[in-house]
């Protein structure tokens, strides 16, 4: 008995830890289905002729992922069209940081105009399927006859204070590779970001 | 000569006054001061002005300072806020803050590569926490936001 409750206990604490393992490169991607600041549910699907999707995790509070807010209304600019629309997540628990409730995600959507869906995902179920680590974080993902499947996992370009003439844009060159055919030459990059709020445990 | 430089150091470490200053630190530079500074368990915090958690938690490292300075323990506190709010931001924030640990600004551009350097596990998620006992030889980095008493069980079982 007491070695079932310790196994028990043990595969509740690796559930526990396993929260931020998520997608890696090369796996496909469930479709979900989550509320957007206009109250409609969105899902992968809904994108009939989408060739891709850039799914970013971002939020109301943390100042590196607002600073890269304008270059996310660029990218869905420049990609929607192309058939890689921005589809933007906030992963974090309005309960820890209440400045990322549904109404602060419809505010802060009205102020910047987004012209991309912005998602809240209450119960992080979609976040912990897909595991970023931090806000920003983003997953280049493309559609394939064998599903969604991710193509890039990481930072949306290597300078966020955007002073940098010769940065290098690497979610521009994950699709821009994608949508020519071809593999991302770099599919995983790290980033400064603030960590994901998870909702307490118990709450 | 040397003897005057020691007197002279020995001096300005003593000095009531002393107004605390924030300093650039490479990677290189923040391993160098690990491996060669006299203390055996460094603790390293990588936080920045912006980031909520990592202010919150900042007082749990003073308190872990204060409460060992009889050991070998030195805890040294690594902003990434840019290096362009170094004045602006950094400097007025650990003065008002009246932090005693030593703090720096990490002077890197290269994320893909730094935050490897520092560790593998380091998404690059702050607050985050580099702990080192290099007589023990060991290194363990934590990606999260701690309260004292984890930090101190961390502490002590790096000891």
């Amino acid at each position: 008995m007491k070695t079932l409750i310790t196994i028990f206990l043990s595969c509740l604490v690796l559930f526990a830890s396993a929260q931020t393992a998520g997608y890696k490169v090369g796996d496909a991607v469930s479709d979900f289905s989550l509320k957007n600041v206009d109250g409609n549910k969105v899902s992968l699907a809904d994108y009939k002729d989408a060739k891709g999707y850039i799914v970013v995790f971002t939020c109301n509070t943390c100042p590196y992922a607002i600073a890269y807010q304008d270059r996310l209304i660029a990218l869905n600019a420049k990609y929607a069209p192309l058939g890689y629309p921005v589809i933007a997540i906030n992963p974090n628990d309005a309960g820890v940081q209440p400045a990322d409730s549904y109404e602060k995600n419809q505010q802060r959507a009205k102020e910047k105009n987004f012209k991309f869906p912005y998602l809240t995902d209450p119960d992080q179920v979609v976040t912990r399927q897909f595991g970023p680590s931090r806000t920003p974080h983003v997953f280049v993902v493309e559609k394939s006859p064998t599903g969604n499947v991710v193509q890039y996992i990481g930072a949306i370009d290597n300078d966020t204070e955007g002073n940098n003439p010769e940065k290098l844009k690497y979610v521009e060159a994950a699709v821009d590779a994608l949508s020519s055919g071809r593999k991302p030459a770099v599919t995983t990059t790290k980033a400064i970001g603030c960590t994901i709020k998870w909702k307490k445990q118990g709450a | 000569m040397k003897l005057f430089i020691t007197i002279g150091l020995f001096i300005v470490s003593m000095s009531p006054v002393k107004a605390q200053t924030v300093n650039l630190l490479t990677v290189d530079q923040l391993e160098k001061r690990i491996n060669q500074g006299k203390d055996t368990i460094y603790v390293v915090n990588f936080w920045a002005t912006w980031c909520a958690p990592c202010i919150k938690e900042l007082p749990h490292f003073e308190k872990l300072q204060a409460s060992y300075k009889s050991q070998p323990l030195k805890v040294l506190l690594i902003s990434l806020d840019f290096k362009s709010k170094m004045n602006s931001s950094v400097v007025p924030f650990v003065r008002k803050k009246q932090l005693k640990n030593e703090v720096f600004l990490l002077n890197e551009s290269n994320a893909q590569q730094y935050i490897d350097r520092i560790s593998k596990e380091w998404s690059g998620a702050l607050p985050a926490t580099l702990i080192v006992n290099k007589q023990k030889n060991v290194r363990e980095f934590y990606e999260k936001e701690f309260t004292y008493n984890d930090l101190e069980k961390i502490y002590q079982s790096v000891n």
